[in-house]
């Protein structure tokens, strides 16, 4: 390895020895081609024509004028296929064809990285296999019809607790056994090095974007940039615009579950412990003999027992707050946007908005411009809201 | 417990000892507490009695990602019969009471970060373990293992593939200490078929480029995969899932269970006998 892929402490190469070849390869090729040229005009057209960058950022009036502050939103909702994880499969799409890579696989939690991933297979001419788990087989049943529509595989894991983490440790066992033509495109910035640095890499487009944004609309940074964690990408990524102004707070939303006090929870850095899990060093949710828990969320993108290594980093540093949403609350949130502001976000980023609605409301904070990374759209998790609610469709 | 000296015969001896009988070493793999502690002891003297010249003993973890099927259904036996870190040590000690071959713990990082490297390394040695090799710690990472594993005595083992560069392979032969663990396959752990050629060549690579013991794991499935990897030049092989299937077929039966094991070890310690 060139880098070591540690932020702080946290982070590194956690792996099987049959992997480390293959990550020493792919370190190689993203220092080479992240700087390259020809790869980044390329890149660029296809996030401008294909996903449709660069996405707004909203005022969000009606919402504002309710909490007494200025609420934006990070419109990563409008992306193709409806979420931020288009970014990264984009990049990494592109760099597994600069490899001279003949498969593709991807691991899945909502859904969402795997639509992102099947389309970029679709539009590179590589073919996918999503390795995702059965009980979120069960409940994002239509974005499984929408990767298979697209011409991936979707492979559901019957092992664990049959969701995001039980895909990860089959994605790998898969990748350790293909390692020669596959690549694996982690979803998040997870996993080892350097995927960590390199999803963020990719993602940091969010931050650029929003800073540039919000200095045309208010002259002036924001006071706090509020954002959903489940592995830490979308959070990651426009995080990174405003890590180095000391003065913009980072706030981090994990899916509480039920509540953090409660064991269902998937609220990894407010509740976890120091650990390691899927290649890297971090927060998790374990046991006392580090038996790895399972998670709980009603989103499925939320619902994993780690977290991204620099998130962590960011926790113990202080750059970064990180709190949790329940269920229920983001139920609230979601309901909020979509009513006053005509927007249906994703239950994950219905977490964002929640917190951000707690936020407004405490005294101190009134006045205060803040932006909310709104990751995705919620036209995936309709049937699940509306049982939630009560209501049949 | 008391820390009291226990009689353990150290790889380069137990090498040495099947080199002079011009065999090579029968290694079968366990998951400590699988299907349950008793059990599991009981399979592990079946093993002694039918011709093991060292252990590879796992702890269970509950997401082992170098596992196939066979070690992570047996991962959650274990689990679910109580098996803890802990329990993982009682059980070494119980088969320090009749037996002194070699032990190899085969164990993924979390387990050994959570109890305290150093403390893990030293409750390993206190319970009689010879070696440790974390399946997910790769030389980059285990400076803290390897600071450990000196202080101990207890040797600590990585492992090498396919895809492991000869560079590479010198390096991770001077980190590493009684045996090298060469994984035979691309893949994960789980019984094979058919053994590929590239394993013999890859036993004949290591070799030139390693001096210490060899050892090979992951497929090696039948007799004649084990006769394979001994006549290529392995000191040893470690037979694992289809051992272990044994104990999946036949959980309703104990006593078939330990007779269909027993006659397995006894067919594969006798493929070990050089050619
Ligand atoms: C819309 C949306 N937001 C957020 C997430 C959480 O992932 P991350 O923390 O990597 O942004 C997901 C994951 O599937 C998602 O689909």
């Amino acid at each position: 390895m060139i880098t070591d892929g540690k932020f702080g402490k946290y982070g590194g190469i956690f792996v099987p020895e049959l992997l480390m070849p293959a990550l020493e390869e792919l370190e190689k090729a993203f220092l080479k081609y992240k700087d390259d040229k020809k790869f980044n005009e390329e890149l660029d057209y296809y996030l401008r024509e294909f996903a449709g960058r660069p996405t707004t950022l909203y005022y969000a009036k009606n919402l504002s004028e309710k909490l007494g502050c200025k609420i934006y939103l990070k419109r990563e909702d409008m992306l193709h296929t409806g979420a931020h994880k288009i970014n990264n499969t984009l990049g990494q799409g592109l760099l597994a064809k600069y490899m001279g890579k003949k498969r593709i696989i991807a691991e899945t939690g909502a859904g969402q990285h795997g639509i992102a991933t099947a389309v970029i297979g679709s539009l590179l001419d590589l073919p996918v296999d999503v390795y995702m788990g059965a009980e979120d087989v069960e409940r994002q049943k239509l974005n499984v019809f929408r990767m298979e529509l697209s011409g991936a595989r979707v492979l559901p894991v019957e092992n664990g607790s049959k969701t995001l983490k039980d895909a990860i440790n089959d994605a790998f066992r898969d990748w350790v056994a293909t390692v020669d033509t596959t690549y694996y495109l982690i979803g998040s910035t997870m996993g080892p090095h350097p995927y960590p640095t390199m999803v963020k890499h990719f993602q940091s487009i969010i931050g650029r974007e929003t800073k540039k944004e919000i200095l045309q609309k208010e002259g002036k940074l924001p006071d706090t940039v509020i954002a959903c964690v489940g592995g830490g990408s979308n959070s990651m990524g426009i995080f990174s615009g405003f890590l180095d102004d000391e003065e913009v707070e980072l706030i981090g939303v994990e899916g509480g579950g039920d509540g953090v006090e409660t064991d269902r929870t998937g609220a990894t850095l407010c509740k976890g412990t120091e650990g390691v899990l899927h290649g890297s060093f971090s927060f998790i949710l374990q046991n006392y003999d580090g038996q790895i828990s399972e998670a709980h969320s009603v989103s499925a993108g939320l619902d994993y027992p780690g977290v991204g290594p620099e998130h962590a980093y960011l926790k113990v540093t202080g750059r970064a707050k990180y709190d949790a949403i329940t269920n229920k609350e983001a139920l609230e949130g979601f309901e909020m946007l979509s009513k006053y502001e005509g927007i249906i976000p994703a239950l994950e980023s219905s977490h964002a908005v929640a917190y951000a609605v707690k936020y407004a409301k405490i005294p101190e904070n009134k006045g205060k411009t803040i932006v909310i990374n709104l990751s995705g759209r919620g036209d995936k998790d309709m049937f699940l809201v509306a049982r939630e609610m009560g209501v049949e469709v | 417990m008391s820390p009291r000296e226990i009689e353990v015969e150290s790889y380069d001896e137990m090498f040495q000892r099947v080199k002079n009988k011009k065999e090579g070493a029968f290694i079968p793999f366990i998951v400590a507490g699988d299907p349950d502690f008793e059990t599991s002891l009981e399979i592990v003297k079946a093993y002694v009695g039918n011709g093991a010249d060292g252990l590879e003993i796992g702890f269970a973890f509950s997401d082992p990602v170098a596992d196939g099927p066979t070690v992570q259904s047996a991962d959650l036996r274990a689990l679910n019969s109580g098996i803890t870190t802990q329990k993982g040590f009682e059980f070494i000690r119980k088969i320090r009471e009749f037996t002194s071959i070699p032990i190899g713990l085969l164990v993924y990082y979390n387990l050994i970060y959570q109890m305290g490297v150093d403390e893990f390394y030293k409750t390993a040695k206190e319970s009689g373990v010879n070696a440790i090799l974390a399946a997910d710690l790769p030389p980059e990472e285990a400076q803290d293992a390897v600071v450990a594993s000196e202080k101990y005595g207890v040797q600590q083992i990585f492992m090498v593939a396919q895809t492991t560069s000869n560079e590479r392979l010198e390096k991770i032969s001077k980190m590493c200490n009684g045996f090298l663990y060469v994984v035979a396959v691309m893949g994960v752990t789980g019984a094979r078929k058919d053994l590929k050629i590239s394993t013999v060549e890859l036993v004949e690579r290591v070799k030139t480029h390693s001096d210490l013991p060899i050892v090979v794991g992951f497929g090696i499935s039948k007799p004649e995969h084990v006769q394979n990897v001994i006549n290529s030049g392995a000191d040893g092989a470690i037979v694992a899932s289809a051992i272990l299937d044994l104990i999946t077929e036949n959980l309703q039966d104990k006593e078939v269970m330990l007779d269909k094991i027993s006659s397995f070890c006894h067919e594969l310690k006798t493929a070990t006998i050089k050619q």
